[in-house]
């Protein structure tokens, strides 16, 4: 047991920020807008993290791909206790592309390169929310998988998880390694604090390319065009049921 | 010794907002005045009804020997620091302003870069300062910068400065140049109007200096005070302000707008300021607000939701957010003030010269009376409520790290 995990990191468009499409339609505006770390991100760097203060796993590494400053992000990894870092570097029109099958096959080269133990993942990005990255990881590498997790307990070599489907609560019991994607409630990720961000630091970012690892981000989807929602029209207020029959069928409804 | 607290978080790149101008803080050595030694930073992991919650963590002390605040307006540390070294004595009483801008993106024909247009006057009333601003922008989009600023010595607890703005979008001179836009920010902020009434020692309009016999170790040759004070009254910076000092207050007369203008026609214009004497200010801006039965509320009109906006979407545009689970961070000194003075006396004034809001009043869930709602996750930081509260009871202290406005070229 190498006792590693791989925690992945995405920098995406903060939360609050409200997201504007580019006047061209090709995509939303990015340059200038306040980026953060995907919030389900940060649960899986807190699960990781709080997996290596019970001692259960030895080593944490936060792997981000992107441009330039999405080594931010693995910094904001590492001041919540990651060890080290991976930035996959990839931008330009390839970084405009990078999809979740590009990144599982990143993600599926690194673990075997790493020799992981472990994959935490967030379960989707708040940009994108695709929703795949984590279970094309496990499919690649043929590892069992733990998606929306809301509660994970290491037992020997076997993972106790608790997931969160529409049904309910799942327990599942999966052999490692493993991929585990994490959902809202699994933890509270902690503040990166000051003297954390200085201690981050001194720790290594190592740069790779996506070629090193032997995959090619060529995407095999190309995006057409980017439109804001309609907007969202008045309501309107009827009398009677039969007035609510009448406008319903005039829209087609019934 | 004071614990002064600030909060630091990395950010991707500084807002250009807040003009972050270097103010000098000297320690100093007269030892019954005590010293800064340097800030803290906040406590993390606070919940609402203020125990520690699982990620709680302390803030950090950070040392130095010179520690320069650079606040902007009214900064809430140097507040502090007004009190405790008595900073404001032998100076006149700053006064502010509040500014109100968005960004907009315009149809591109109707896109002249560089221009530059202000107005006064309308749709305020000539005892109340106050003007706007248009610039359209030079790099390569269609962008066009706006806003309305309204002094904050204004008497009518119902004004509205960002209906004023609103409604001023709506001018005949203004309303062209956004049809067929779309607004894409909005924000806020105090500005210093005093001048160099406001300071002993006034080197730049929003920093602070410290008059006293006190050398500084580190930066010997350039701050050693004495010489500090000589050089700064020397240069063009003092120039520039001396010239201009009597313009704002000028407005305080009976024809208002229109007096101010004489008097800097001719003593600005003509005379380059050169003229005198020194006029002053009428006092602090809390003490300036008549109680609401002596004035006339003001009918503002409905926004149109295509040039002018209502509030809660044009808050949302400033991307501000706080985490929910903390204490307020607009805190008040007494809390029955609010209901028995400011509601009482002068209507609730900050449910209206608020950018952002964040005070409400609400009827209480018994039915009899009123009570305050602060809706703290609003904020923007203007820092407008802990100037132009009449009752001086709301202090606006720092939130959680991370919290606040995301301006994106504002």
């Amino acid at each position: 047991m190498s006792g590693r995990v791989l925690v992945g990191v995405k920098r995406v468009i903060d939360y609050a920020v409200k997201i504007r499409v580019k006047p061209d339609n090709t995509g939303v505006v990015t340059d200038g807008v306040k980026h953060s770390m995907n919030p389900f991100c940060e649960i899986a760097v807190e699960e990781a993290v709080k997996l290596k203060e019970k001692k259960l796993i030895k080593e944490v590494v936060a792997v981000s791909c992107g441009p330039q400053q999405s080594q931010e992000t693995i910094r904001t990894a590492l001041a919540m206790g990651a060890d080290r870092g991976i930035h996959v570097d990839v931008s330009g029109k390839d970084y405009e592309n990078l999809g979740p099958l590009q990144v599982s096959k990143i993600l599926a080269a690194l673990a075997k390169q790493e020799d992981a133990q472990l994959i935490l993942l967030g379960k989707q990005a708040i940009d994108d929310d695709c929703n795949q990255t984590g279970q094309m990881t496990a499919a690649l590498l043929d590892w069992p998988q733990g998606t929306f997790a809301s509660e994970v307990s290491l037992e020997g070599d076997k993972i106790n998880l608790v997931r969160e489907i529409d049904g309910g609560l799942e327990h599942i019991k999966i052999n490692t390694p493993a991929v585990i994607t994490a959902d809202l409630r699994l933890n509270t990720p902690r503040y990166a604090t000051l003297p954390n961000i200085m201690k981050a630091k001194k720790k290594k970012i190592a740069t790779v390319k996506p070629a090193d690892l032997g995959v090619d981000v060529t995407s095999r989807l190309e995006v057409l065009k980017v439109e804001e929602p309609p907007q969202r029209q008045a309501g309107m207020k009827v009398e009677t049921v039969e007035d609510l029959v009448v406008k319903l069928k005039e829209a087609g409804r019934v | 010794r004071i614990t002064t607290h600030y909060t630091i978080h990395p950010r991707d790149n500084d807002p250009r907002w807040e003009g972050k101008q270097l103010c000098y803080k000297l320690i100093k050595k007269l030892e019954s005045y005590g010293s800064v030694k340097g800030i803290a930073t906040n406590d993390v992991g606070i919940a609402k009804d203020g125990s520690p919650k699982g990620i709680f963590e302390r803030g950090m002390e950070l040392h130095a020997k010179v520690t320069l605040f650079g606040e902007g307006c009214h900064g809430h540390l140097a507040k502090q620091l007004y009190n405790k070294f008595n900073l404001r004595e032998n100076c006149e009483p700053q006064t502010y302003a509040i500014g109100l801008k968005e960004l907009w993106m315009i149809d591109e024909k109707k896109w002249r870069p560089g221009r530059v247009e202000h107005s006064v006057g309308w749709p305020l009333d000539r005892n109340t300062y106050g003007g706007s601003f248009l610039y359209h922008l030079n790099e390569g989009e269609p962008l066009v910068a706006l806003g309305f600023v309204v002094g904050l010595d204004y008497t009518n607890p119902y004004l509205s400065p960002f209906r004023e703005f609103q409604r001023w979008k709506h001018h005949p001179f203004v309303a062209p140049t956004l049809e067929g836009g779309q607004r894409i920010a909005y924000g806020a902020r105090a500005l210093n109007e005093g001048g160099c009434q406001m300071a002993r020692l006034l080197p730049l309009v929003t920093a602070l200096t410290v008059c006293g016999p006190v050398v500084l170790n580190v930066f010997k040759k350039w701050l050693h005070v004495p010489e500090y004070a000589e050089n700064l009254k020397n240069s063009w910076v003092w120039k520039e302000l001396y010239a201009v000092r009597n313009i704002r207050p000028s407005f305080h007369n009976y024809f208002g707008l229109y007096g101010g203008m004489i008097y800097t026609g001719i003593f600005y214009w003509i005379c380059r300021g050169k003229e005198p004497w020194t006029l002053k200010h009428c006092g602090t801006d809390a003490n300036q607000l008549k109680p609401a039965k002596e004035c006339t509320p003001i009918e503002y009109p409905k926004p149109d939701g295509k040039i002018s906006f209502d509030l809660l979407s044009s808050v949302a545009l400033s991307g501000t957010n706080h985490e929910g689970d903390q204490p307020p961070h607009l805190t008040l000194k007494d809390d029955s003030v609010p209901v028995a003075r400011n509601l009482g006396i002068y209507d609730g004034p900050e449910q209206r010269f608020c950018p952002a809001g964040v005070y409400e009043y609400v009827p209480l869930d018994t039915g009899d009376g009123m009570r305050l709602q602060i809706n703290a996750q609003n904020c923007v930081h203007c820092k407008t409520c802990d100037i132009k509260d009449p009752s001086q009871n709301i202090n606006w202290v720092v939130p959680e790290g991370g919290g606040g406005p995301a301006y994106n070229g504002m």
